[in-house]
């Protein structure tokens, strides 16, 4: 099986692929349209800001590839943002896969702490990317700003708010915490992806 | 609900773990690799590696452990010591680190926080503070390992590190560490109550309930810990369902 991680000026790449290498796995990052478009099962991950990832995926057609794509694709944190219709960070109109909005978390007082940054639950699962033995579970996040609830939550968490924990469109597949930081959760939500 | 973080700290030199690791089945205890494995698997969130070394090849070791870490585990980890600049930062990142600690160089240099924060994200950035309370009164930053005073208020610097762009505090008072007599709970629920990022206790856990006091005194989002761990004085499954037990929100 092919998989292909997309590779674009957003960070921490590399511990994607870790994960995946130890599901057996051998991930090949690229931007290449044809090795994308050929590859069996996509991911679309990183940490970064959103108009810059955005004006990045443009220049380079990447925002055209990524939406015309068949199999099964996941993003993960930024990758789940980007694949909404628009988000405050910079202001940006993004790929609109999903039907909702990405806003900053809103701290009502000191006591709320940005970035949401630790392990915290998910709740109401639902598609084959999670185990019943998940429903409740910690995962790992790390993120300052968060998808709206929406028709396609398939995942929520509660932080300051419910948002979207994961988001799912026909074979589109986005979660906004780190599969690959959540220690056996998110390995095992890795490995559901590949199953798929 | 978020849950409050356990963290054990790793101290690195040359390669390999430096307090003694006197439990563990481990076919090397002295690998920090396999340490943070066992300590991953008890329910550890985070692990904090610590590069001690002096040397110029002690980094390059601490390097190559870094991205050894990386291939490993599945939790985040972060890494310290040594860190004067950018390319530090780089260094690790691409190494496969999730988050960098500064400590002396920031202190040096405060607009090295910012420059961080702009190149990567603040989400990396740790600032680590060591402070201690004088006879004054008064709580002083130290440097250099808690070898010299910057004469720098803990709250100010604690407030300026925020503004510069800072993801999180590290904050070990040098009064309690080593005490074990629990952490400094005052000045840590002043820190939490003035900041909007999560703040670190470290320095004084020698029992479960300091762990306890520490969230719920001290209002602390994590908290850090050597020598109970590696010592085994302290079995963080334990530690987890004693705090389960006490109300508190763990994983």
């Amino acid at each position: 099986m092919e998989v292909a991680v997309i590779k674009y000026n957003a960070g921490n790449i590399s511990s994607v692929c870790h994960a995946l290498r130890r599901l057996g796995a051998s991930p090949v990052v690229t931007d290449d349209p044809e090795m994308i478009c050929r590859a069996d099962k996509v991911i679309f991950p990183g940490v970064g800001e959103a108009s810059t990832t955005m004006a990045y995926l443009r220049e380079h057609r990447l925002d055209r590839l990524i939406t015309g794509l068949r199999q099964p694709v996941l993003g993960i944190c930024i990758g789940l943002q980007l694949m909404c219709r628009h988000s405050e960070e910079g202001d940006v109109d993004c790929l609109g896969i999903f039907d909702t909005e990405v806003k900053r978390f809103v701290p009502s007082g000191p006591q709320d702490k940005i970035p949401h940054m630790g392990w915290n639950t998910i709740t109401d699962l639902s598609t084959p990317l999670f185990d019943a033995a998940m429903e409740g579970s910690y995962v790992y996040y790390v993120h300052s700003y968060y998808a709206a609830l929406c028709e396609q939550t398939v995942a929520r968490t509660d932080y300051l708010q419910p948002y979207s924990a994961a988001l799912h469109k026909d074979n589109f597949y986005a979660v906004q915490f780190h599969p690959e930081k959540s220690s056996d959760n998110g390995g095992r939500l890795l490995k559901n992806f590949l199953d798929l | 609900m978020l849950a409050k973080r356990i963290i054990p700290c790793l101290d690195v030199k040359d390669g390999l773990t430096v307090k003694g690791v006197n439990f563990v089945n481990l076919r090397s205890a002295g690998d920090p690799v396999e340490l943070g494995e066992y300590y991953s698997r008890q329910g550890a969130d985070e692990l904090v590696y610590l590069d001690i070394t002096a040397s110029h090849e002690g980094r390059k070791t601490f390097t190559d452990l870094v991205r050894r870490v990386a291939e490993r585990l599945s939790i985040p980890f972060t890494v310290g010591g040594g860190i004067n600049e950018l390319s530090d930062i780089e260094r690790m990142l691409n190494a496969g680190a999730d988050k960098v600690s500064v400590n002396s160089a920031a202190l040096r240099r405060p607009e090295l926080i910012g420059q961080i924060a702009s190149h990567f994200g603040s989400q990396i950035c740790v600032a680590a503070i060591d402070a201690r309370l004088e006879e004054n009164g008064h709580w002083i930053c130290y440097a250099n390992g808690g070898r010299i005073s910057t004469g720098r208020n803990l709250f100010e610097w604690a407030r300026e590190v925020q503004e510069r762009g800072a993801g999180e505090i590290l904050f070990t008072s040098m009064n309690h560490d080593g005490v074990k007599t629990g952490y400094a709970n005052q000045a840590l629920a002043h820190l939490s109550g003035m900041l909007s990022i999560p703040v670190i206790a470290s320095g004084g856990a020698g029992e479960m309930s300091h762990f306890r006091d520490a969230f719920t005194l001290g209002h602390a989002d994590a908290a850090l810990a050597a020598s109970v761990f590696h010592f085994g004085e302290i079995r963080i499954a334990d530690l987890k369902a004693y705090l389960k037990q006490e109300g508190i929100i763990v994983r």
